[in-house]
């Protein structure tokens, strides 16, 4: 197969694991207001744990979409 | 023309005045240039908003208080009182981060962290920082952190394999995160930008919205951006310091 040809299949095949950090990012927000509906008084105080773990789940995206990049340009 | 809507050269590295040192080439850059001006940056805010020092905070004061308060109690809650003797530097950490990013949605500026080899340095400092102290402080009985408590002898061989990668990514997941972020950021908004331009009337005020709804984003990630850097560095700090108690 044509290098150029692979690079392009490869980065394409390497955003698939954004599926997985839509369900992540998804579940981490979805929780957050189930917990919240429940128990409203509690919430701020959860919020920044809320935010921790929004941003290290889209670490992984970030990594997934790094990994495109390096299969694009450096390879 | 072309060079102007490349999305990628908001990240060239200019050298702005030539200072080769023996074969080695020390230029000062536009990386370098927003460096100084975000440090200076945070040293004139906070100055100049304690230089009234009321004991009832006006608008500017209360900024810088509740800066250093938010900091504070962030060490204080992951950390514990063990952490407070690094506040300095997790304060300077969080505002050279902070105030890079949002240097950086400036428009016509270069973002500081928009380059890998400028968080991963931040990102090494902490890393050998945190490792340091932790032996400093408990000798060889630091390498217990591997060692989680209640483990079956079975698993335990894979289970400490697994404890030491995981703890020799952290420089890497903790650089790349911000890098990536930064970068991917920056980029989407040169790319949407142009699209507003190519679009032109066709497209009405709805890409024009868009960017300035992603503007609004990207300046809410730089803020969570230097937020998770510095939290992280806490918690790193508090398994260093506190083991796993």
């Amino acid at each position: 197969m044509d290098p150029a040809a692979a690079k392009l299949i490869g980065a394409g095949l390497a955003t698939i694991a954004l599926a997985g950090v839509g369900v992540g990012i998804g579940n981490i927000f979805g929780s957050f207001v189930s917990g919240a509906l429940r128990n409203p008084a509690a919430a701020p105080k959860v919020f920044g744990n809320v935010l921790l773990g929004f941003a290290l789940t889209e670490a992984i995206a970030l990594f997934a979409l790094l990994i495109a990049l390096l299969l694009l340009f450096v390879f | 023309m072309a060079e102007q809507f490349d999305p990628l050269h908001q990240f060239q590295i200019e050298r702005l005045f030539e200072i080769p040192i023996g074969g080695l080439d020390a230029s000062f850059t536009n990386s370098a240039l927003f460096m100084v001006v975000a440090v200076t940056a945070i040293t004139a805010f906070l100055l100049i908003a304690m230089s009234g020092r009321s004991l009832v905070p006006g608008r500017l004061q209360s900024m810088a208080e509740l800066s250093y308060e938010f900091i504070a109690n962030m060490i204080r809650e992951n950390a514990g009182r063990a952490g407070m003797k690094y506040f300095p530097f997790i304060f300077s950490l969080f505002m050279f981060v902070l105030f890079s990013n949002l240097i950086g949605m400036i428009p016509y500026t270069f973002t500081v962290t928009s380059h890998i080899i400028v968080t991963f340095a931040l990102a090494l400092v902490v890393f050998i920082g945190v490792t340091v102290i932790g032996f400093v402080r408990h000798g060889l009985h630091f390498l217990t952190l591997f060692v989680p408590s209640g483990v079956p002898m079975a698993l335990l061989p894979l289970l400490v394999v697994i404890e030491v990668l995981s703890y020799l990514i952290r420089p890497i997941s903790l650089s790349v995160r911000l890098f990536a972020n930064m970068t991917a950021g920056h980029t989407m908004l040169k790319v949407f930008g142009s699209f507003v331009v190519m679009l032109g009337v066709l497209g009405g005020w709805a890409p024009l919205a868009f960017v300035v709804a992603l503007t609004g984003l990207e300046v809410g990630i730089a803020f969570l951006q230097a937020y998770v850097f510095t939290i992280l560095t806490c918690i790193y700090l508090n398994d260093a310091l506190h083991l796993h108690h």
